[in-house]
């Protein structure tokens, strides 16, 4: 069981979770000239990091926010978590 | 090599089984082969005993960071069927049946395929629908599909809970009567034993560092027991397949994530067929020791730490035991879990790459075991003719790009989602 640190309501449980994906990835700019391999990398190409990989979890049974968690995947280590608003430094 | 019948067996009984032939060398890895295939399981044993018999290629590696049927191949929960709608789904995998069917003479080993049947439990008038037109798909196709209604499945499996106060009831269900099961380890070390004795190079406790590239060209592959050349390359190696690709700057369209399976204690004969819970995502079988052997869902989020966590097991366990109460009484014996490619669109990638001499075979997601013969057959194809075969033509790398996705369960990028 992962316990997953809220940075809205605090340590929780797993169970109230749910789970979205690489963090990293990043909808290219609305209006902006878009190639082909842009989209592609935001569609469908993940690096599938192992080790730490920041990624999006949404609090569904608590506060319902998403946030944003930075997990070791071999692991399951927890190192940080952040709102989704705040920025992966 | 020493033929496997039963007067080898009579014979090595007189010698107390203690002279019989290695099944495979151990050997030093050469300098160079003509092909080399990264990942030692079910798929990449596959690969190479295909292109030693069928194109006659035998100057061939097998490199494995740990060893041989370690991985998937004696992990999964053995499941073998062609039930697929969609034709380069349904077309690849009725090819593979028929692999199968033949595997225990072919490799003169016993893989104890048990063509038992699988059937979908459909749980509402629309399921029953949507798997009429499933089934409607595979016998165009040539495969064989059966709708049955409620009480042909209580029939077949009168331990499935038929109450009428039910979540879930069960309306019937589509049965894949030529579907079953294999001995997932017999599989691997039946092509490991055959590839080997036609001159396959089985190098274990090997790992894959790095790789030479250069002008858009592979020229070999840099490895923990040194450099090897080879001017082709094949990559099978399932949940590691990123970690390869970062080495060679490529991004994939394929996620690692976790998948837990589990046996029960052995009990006495219950279950003859392979059954799949359709109000969620669970399914089980009952081995030749009487173990039931049950999987589901992923653990959800990407790892590769080949092992669960318990809130999916809980979850899987759950629907289980509303499929079938009487589980609720077994204790479990082990549970276990293995690292999925999970492709963006649910289907397999056997293709070349844009570096020449690289092929790759991954994104096999929940069902490479039963692709097992017909991906090794199809990536020796591709290997040694340098061109996909037609079988394997809907698996492309670029479909993604070109929109011409293989989407058979309509889960779009997020196939990992349950």
């Amino acid at each position: 069981m992962l316990h997953i640190k809220c940075p809205h309501c605090g340590m929780r449980s797993q169970n109230e979770f749910s789970y979205g994906g690489d963090a990293s990835v990043k909808r290219p700019e609305l209006g902006k000239e878009i190639s082909d391999q842009d989209w592609d990398n935001f569609v469908y190409n993940r690096k599938s990091l192992r080790g730490k990989h920041w990624e999006l979890w949404q609090h569904l049974s608590g506060c319902r926010q998403w946030i944003k968690v930075e997990r070791d995947t071999s692991t399951h280590e927890i190192f940080n978590t952040l709102k989704a608003t705040e920025e992966i430094s | 090599m020493q033929k496997y019948s039963i007067f080898s067996l009579v014979k090595n009984a007189f010698s107390n089984h203690e002279t019989w032939d290695l099944a495979w060398k151990d050997p030093t890895p050469k300098k160079e082969y003509d092909v080399v295939i990264i990942g030692g399981g079910g798929h990449g044993l596959a690969t190479a005993y295909y292109l030693a018999k069928e194109h006659n290629i035998t100057n061939v590696a097998i490199i494995e960071k740990g060893w041989i049927g370690g991985g998937n191949v004696g992990r999964n929960t053995t499941i073998i069927r062609s039930n697929y709608m969609y034709d380069d789904n349904a077309l690849f995998s009725e090819f593979g049946m028929d692999l199968w069917r033949k595997m225990s003479q072919d490799l003169n080993y016993n893989v104890m395929f048990s063509p038992r049947g699988i059937i979908n439990l459909a749980h509402s008038d629309a399921q029953m629908n949507v798997y009429a037109r499933r089934g409607n798909s595979m016998r165009l196709n040539g495969i064989d599909a059966v709708l049955l209604n409620r009480e042909q499945v209580k029939e077949i499996i009168p331990m499935a809970d038929f109450s009428e106060n039910v979540r879930f009831p069960i309306f019937g269900g589509l049965m894949q009567p030529s579907a079953g099961t294999a001995r997932h380890d017999a599989v691997a070390w039946g092509y490991a034993r055959q590839a080997d004795s036609m001159g396959v190079d089985i190098i274990q406790n090997c790992e894959v560092i790095g790789f030479d590239v250069s002008g858009g060209k592979i020229n070999g592959v840099r490895t923990s027991r040194g450099d090897i050349k080879a001017k082709k390359i094949g990559l099978c190696v399932a949940g590691s397949t990123n970690i390869l690709a970062e080495k060679l700057n490529m991004t994939l369209p394929i996620e690692t994530h976790l998948l837990q399976a589990c046996v029960s204690e052995p009990v006495k004969p219950v279950l003859d067929r392979v059954v799949t819970f359709g109000a969620g995502h669970f399914y089980i079988s009952q081995s030749d020791k009487g173990e039931m052997v049950m999987g589901g869902d992923l653990d959800g989020y990407n790892s590769y730490a080949q092992r669960g966590n318990l809130p999916t097991l809980q979850h899987v366990l759950t629907e289980g035991i509303a499929m079938m109460p009487f589980l609720s009484k077994l204790k479990m014996l082990r549970t276990w879990g293995g690292i999925m490619d999970m492709s963006m669109d649910g289907s397999p990638i056997i293709d070349k790459t844009h570096i020449e001499g690289l092929y790759l075979n991954c994104g096999w997601c929940y069902g490479g075991f039963k692709a097992t013969p017909a991906s090794g057959w199809t990536f020796a194809h591709t290997i040694a003719q340098d061109r996909v075969h037609e079988l394997n033509s809907g698996y492309s790398l670029n479909r993604f790009s070109t929109g011409h996705l293989l989407d058979e369960k309509g889960l779009g990028t997020k196939t990992w989602i349950s």
